[in-house]
């Protein structure tokens, strides 16, 4: 089949090789949808401007996420003969002078530049080197912020389609013992070994079988299968195929949140385009093989991502697990038959195996955990973005070289991963190794890849409840331990943020934590305390100053914190005098204001608008002395 | 068979058995709430959670294996038991005195079994929710406060009367059993058949007269030709409740919502105990015979004047078929065709 | 809104699909894409379409986060609350546009102008706290915003 592709091929690299050696400059806007909400439509309609209106021609393309969140929008320019370099926090009017400065005037602007591709450019560090990206590795998001999403040709001419090609001239076992030697997890949070689902898969006997692409990603803080579909949809797609071939399923889905209407479009899109080449649809690459795929926009539930809530959801009904015992979804899934569910990320990886051999992929990451991981770095960190390490990496290593450490010079408190099934990790673990087995042994767990920083301004219980509260409203509500469990957990959270606390509740959340995790009956009510254990396990001492000293260490839990002005940094200017929604400031001009208790909500906008160079309305736990 | 060992015990079951089944064979108890024998299983309440071969698992849907270690009441087993009848009773309206099923309860015997103490409950928060009970149905309400959302009710509508006039609605915690559009029963697609109310483990779903009867009496429903079993409850001479008779081979149990509730006619006061003929525009008592001749003389008379095609007659669906029978004979004696009954829901 | 004549655009729904029971979440879907939510006679009849009892209609619609059975505001503001959001005051955010809006989240004001929701991450977490309204996003919010970003659809609308 490799023959039949290698038109296809030489074509699309072509086109690609033009496309880098092309007389014109190429400008390349991050367009993913991180980068619109920072306004990178915007900034695209500027250059476009801008260049009409100084009559230069560039080539203006959107690519997909490169992963520097933290200095969106990302604008790369690449000029004919010079080295293809990054700007960061590019605005419409930045954008315009860019073009203007570097385009017509041949000023490289140093000043705004992130990074270039190599060290040509003496000013600008280069961006093998650079803090954030020498740490990672990229597998997954290979093509992401590299490739026009929309354009099958440059997946192509990055050698897309060579593992499609390879698999299709392989026999099914042989695909599936290339994956078993990978090593490969399924990257969707529990790691289960992809080849042993797959082989299963293959066992089960049946007319119809269904590959279903869990893109349902739901955790708060987690956008990675969604940068993945909307930067490089094609790896989906073709590791989708390679599945179909190997288990013998003629037809998938791609369940994909409806909250994700880019992702949708660019998925759409690239289905379109593989189809158009023969890479999709009847007798793929002449090699006889029929693969159909199709998008079911999942409605919005968390519980989906479970195996079969996901393939009741497409059934049309209620996404309710199953309890166990039952049979596994790869022997009795969709409509009854076998069934193969696999993440994003597991997906995109699998054609890179299949053509890069299982030994290139076992060469990255732990021996039991080979490859990569793919993180949304976020929370109180310098640098937020996402991110693709090898597995096996320091914590410290992500949060202090990638994510340039705790932001405003605070101090590290935790890190959590695995979203609200995972568990909040203290500075002492840092030196943590990050893979599947070493989280989950620590009291959190990989899960899909969210990783929030927080400092010492984050509450852990607060923290907690927040988990709590999102697991409560997204549990499907058939067992009790799930749906009772948490709403009892939560109501003693509550109590104790509100320093109602009782002395006997962190040892009831820790009973009621395991009991609901020995009953629940799917994997969200087994994981749903784990936030909160996790808190309890590393920072009982937060819990035991709300629920003895009635104190919020971190300032965070608004019953227990007061507000108050200290009359000698108060410059009486008025401001919060002004702000406070129910008029609890009293104060004059050259008075120092004062905040009246007894009528002070608590919002805090006092707090936010008291100019940082006079920073006099101070946040602070416990009883207030004025209330004495 | 398969041979499996319950809390030491050996015993033989069917392949494809569960623990609840081998258990119940050999009399061992196994505290359950979701589950209902004429239902499909759900698995949802979590109280039969047993040890099988070190292992918890619902002892409602785990199927039995050969050789087979189980234990009922092994501390795992027993702490996620009382910890799931616990959070049930968080969540449920616990005034029992004014409840219908009071001592008649599942939760309640369910909680006895575990043992549930005040010291532990007093430990957690009440999460009973705050919702308006539906009494839209005029034969029974549904106090979602009472509601442990088993499910029984949902599957009874579906499974046993077809009708699935109700189903889940929401999810975690604001799940809830619902019509469509949320509304109350009443303008739902619900027959009021009342075999979910029958089936409702706890006082969720109840009859809104309900009287304990004091004995029962073994009958046939009169209404339909159909003829289910039924037991009147009986207290003094007054008809006081009615339920299906499960080995009646005609209807299992199983009723209909005139055979269920409709049985107040038997006590009421308008109920014709005797013939009655208008006289001067007033209805007065008369005797029997004196009612035929009336009916005799009036039908040859209107044959005779109008053809008998003028008469018609209509028989009541509590006649049996034998009366009914002798009813049309009667009928097209007279020389009409004209003969219907009542005997459709 | 016209939800009155709901048949016509119903008819015209149903015109996509086949009638098939696992259609029925993107018939919903594609139903209140049509009348912005769905309406009770709308879900009747799209039981009937499917040949799915009422009752599970709404027992599946309802499980779902993204179905609405009441009208919605023109604009609706949605606060993040996603975990990077979170830990960056966007529970005060909330409380903010709920002081400014005089309803809690989940509601419509009286004039239909705005709602006020929550959502569970928008991926932007790297400009959090965000918050939506309508398509466009608001970065780095802070309280004292809130009247300023409203005032801006107000005036608009």
């Amino acid at each position: 089949m490799r023959k039949v592709l290698e038109p296809l091929r030489q074509e699309a690299i072509q086109r690609w090789q033009a496309l880098q050696n092309s007389d014109k400059p190429v400008i390349l806007v991050g367009a993913a949808t991180c980068g619109r909400a920072s306004g990178a439509l915007d900034v695209m309609a500027a250059i476009e401007d801008k260049l009409r209106e100084q009559g230069r021609d560039a080539i203006v393309r959107q690519v997909g996420c490169i992963g520097k969140c933290h200095s969106e929008v990302l604008v790369d320019i690449i000029k004919p003969g010079r080295p293809r370099i990054t700007y960061g926090h590019i605005t419409p009017e930045l954008a315009k002078q860019l073009v203007e400065d570097y385009l017509v005037n041949d000023n490289p602007r140093t000043d705004l530049a992130v990074c270039a591709a190599s060290g040509e450019e003496t000013d600008i560090p280069c961006a093998d080197e650079l803090p954030d990206s020498k740490h990672q590795i990229r597998v997954v998001m290979c093509n992401c912020g590299h490739i026009d999403p929309g354009s099958i040709d440059d997946y192509l001419a990055q050698d897309g389609y060579m593992g499609l090609a390879k698999a299709l001239e392989m026999t099914p076992q042989e695909i599936i013992e290339v994956l078993k030697q990978s090593g490969l997890r399924g990257r969707g949070g529990a790691g289960f070994p992809a080849g042993r689902k797959w082989e299963s898969c293959l066992k089960a006997k049946s007319d119809q079988k269904y590959v279903i692409c869990n893109a349902d990603e739901g955790d708060p803080g987690a956008f990675m299968d969604r940068s993945v579909l909307e930067g490089d949809p094609y790896s989906v797609i073709e590791g989708m195929a390679i599945a179909g071939y190997a288990i013998g399923a003629s037809k998938g889905y791609v369940y994909v949140r409806a909250e994700y209407p880019l992702a949708i479009r660019q998925l759409r899109l690239a289905i379109q385009q593989a189809k158009e080449k023969n890479l999709l649809g009847k007798n793929i690459l002449g090699s006889g093989f029929d693969f159909e795929l199709e998008i079911f926009q999942g409605a919005g539930a968390f519980v989906c991502g479970e195996s079969t809530a996901l393939v009741l959801s497409i059934e049309g009904r209620r996404g309710m697990p199953k309890p166990l015992p039952r049979p596994r979804t790869t022997e009795e899934g969709l409509w009854g038959k076998p069934t193969l569910l696999n993440n994003v990320k597991t997906f995109a990886c699998v054609a890179q195996i299949i053509h890069r051999g299982a030994e290139w992929f076992k060469s990255i990451g732990t021996e039991k955990c080979p490859g990569t991981a793919v993180f949304a770095l976020t929370g109180k960190v310098n640098k937020s973005g996402l991110i693709e390490v090898p597995m096996g990496i320091q914590l410290k290593k992500i949060i202090y070289e990638i994510g340039g450490g705790v932001a405003g010079g605070r101090e590290f408190k935790a890190v959590q991963t695995g979203g609200p099934s995972g568990g909040c990790l203290p500075a002492d673990l840092l030196d943590l190794p990050v893979d599947f087995d070493s989280l989950t042994a620590a009291g959190s767990m990989m899960g899909s890849g969210g990783m929030v920083v927080m400092d010492d301004s984050t509450c852990m219980v607060d923290v907690a409840r927040y988990f709590l509260e999102f697991t409560l409203e997204e549990s499907c509500g058939q067992c009790t331990p799930c749906r009772v469990g948490t709403e009892q957990m939560l109501k003693i959270l509550h109590d104790i943020c509100e320093g109602k606390g009782r002395e006997e509740d962190i040892d009831l959340l820790v009973e009621m934590g395991k009991a609901i995790i020995d009953g629940s009956i799917c994997g969200l009510g087994q994981s749903a305390p784990n936030p909160v254990l996790s808190t309890i396990r590393y920072f009982r001492d937060e819990y035991e100053a709300h629920i003895r000293e009635k104190r919020c260490p971190a300032l965070v839990c608004k019953k227990l914190i007061y507000y108050r002005i200290d009359p000698d940094k108060c410059q009486a200017c008025g401001r919060c005098l002004k702000a406070c929604p129910v008029q609890a400031i009293t104060g004059a001009k050259k008075t120092p204001h004062v905040i009246d208790l007894s009528k002070c909500t608590k919002c805090g906008v006092c707090f936010e608008i008291c100019p940082d160079r006079f920073s006099a309305v101070e946040r602070k736990t416990g009883q207030a002395e004025e209330l004495n | 068979m398969v041979t499996l060992y319950v809390d030491d015990l050996a015993v033989s079951v069917e392949k494809g058995s569960t623990i609840l089944d081998a258990a119940r064979k050999l009399g061992i108890y196994i505290p359950t709430l979701c589950y209902h024998p004429d239902l499909t299983t759900f698995g949802g309440c979590r109280v039969c959670m047993v040890e099988a071969n070190g292992k918890l698992v619902t002892a409602c849907r785990a199927p039995v294996e050969e050789g087979m270690v189980v234990r009922t009441d092994s501390s795992a087993a027993r702490q996620v038991q009382r910890t799931v009848v616990e959070l049930t009773l968080s969540n449920h309206n616990g005034d029992c005195l004014t409840c219908v099923k009071d001592s008649r309860c599942k939760l309640q015997e369910v909680a006895n079994y575990v043992g549930i103490t005040p010291e532990r409950m007093a430990m957690l928060r009440s999460a009973v929710p705050e919702v308006e009970v539906d009494e839209s149905n005029p034969f029974f309400k549904l106090d979602r406060t009472r509601c442990i959302l088993c499910g029984i009710c949902v599957r009874t509508c579906q499974e046993i009367n077809g009708v699935a006039a109700i189903d889940f609605g929401f999810r975690g915690h604001k799940t809830t059993v619902v019509t469509i559009g949320n509304k109350g029963l009443a303008e739902s697609r619900c027959e009021s058949c009342g075999e979910c109310l029958e089936r409702c483990p706890t006082g969720a779903l109840a009859r809104k007269d309900y009287e304990q009867p004091s004995r029962e009496v073994k009958s046939v429903c009169p209404y339909c030709g159909v003829g289910c079993g039924i037991y009147l409850g009986v207290r003094g001479d007054r008809v006081v409740s009615v339920r299906g008779d499960k080995d009646s081979p005609v209807n299992s149990g199983q009723l209909c919502v005139k055979g269920r509730f409709g049985y107040h006619f038997i006590n009421h006061p308008d109920r014709l105990t005797a013939p009655l003929i208008k006289r001067d525009g007033v209805f007065v008592e008369a005797s029997w015979d004196e009612a035929l001749d009336l009916v005799a003389a009036r039908f040859l008379e209107t044959a005779k004047h109008y053809g008998p095609d003028a008469l018609a007659g209509i028989s009541s669906a509590r006649c049996t078929t034998e009366e009914n029978y002798l009813f049309q004979k009667l009928l097209r004696f007279l020389g009409t065709n004209n003969i219907d009954h009542c005997a459709r829901l | 809104m016209c939800v009155e004549n709901f048949e016509v655009s119903l008819n015209e729904v149903f015109s996509r699909f086949k009638g098939r029971r696992e259609e029925l979440i993107p018939v919903l879907q594609a139903a209140q894409a049509a009348f912005g939510y769905l309406p009770v006679e709308v879900m009747k009849e799209i039981a009937g379409f499917i040949s799915v009892p009422e009752s599970q209609v709404y027992g599946v619609a309802t499980f779902y986060a993204q179905f609405y059975f009441s009208r919605r505001g023109k604009h609706t503001v949605k606060v993040c609350l996603g975990t990077a959001c979170h830990v960056k005051g966007g529970g005060r955010l909330m409380e903010a546009f709920e002081r400014e809006l005089g309803v809690e989240c989940g509601c419509v004001i009286p004039d239909y102008q705005f709602g006020l929701e929550r959502v569970n991450c928008v991926g932007a977490c790297a400009i959090a706290p965000v918050v939506m309204v309508g398509e466009d996003v608001y970065g780095h919010m802070e309280s004292n915003r809130v009247k300023e970003v409203l005032d801006k659809y107000e005036k608009g609308s």
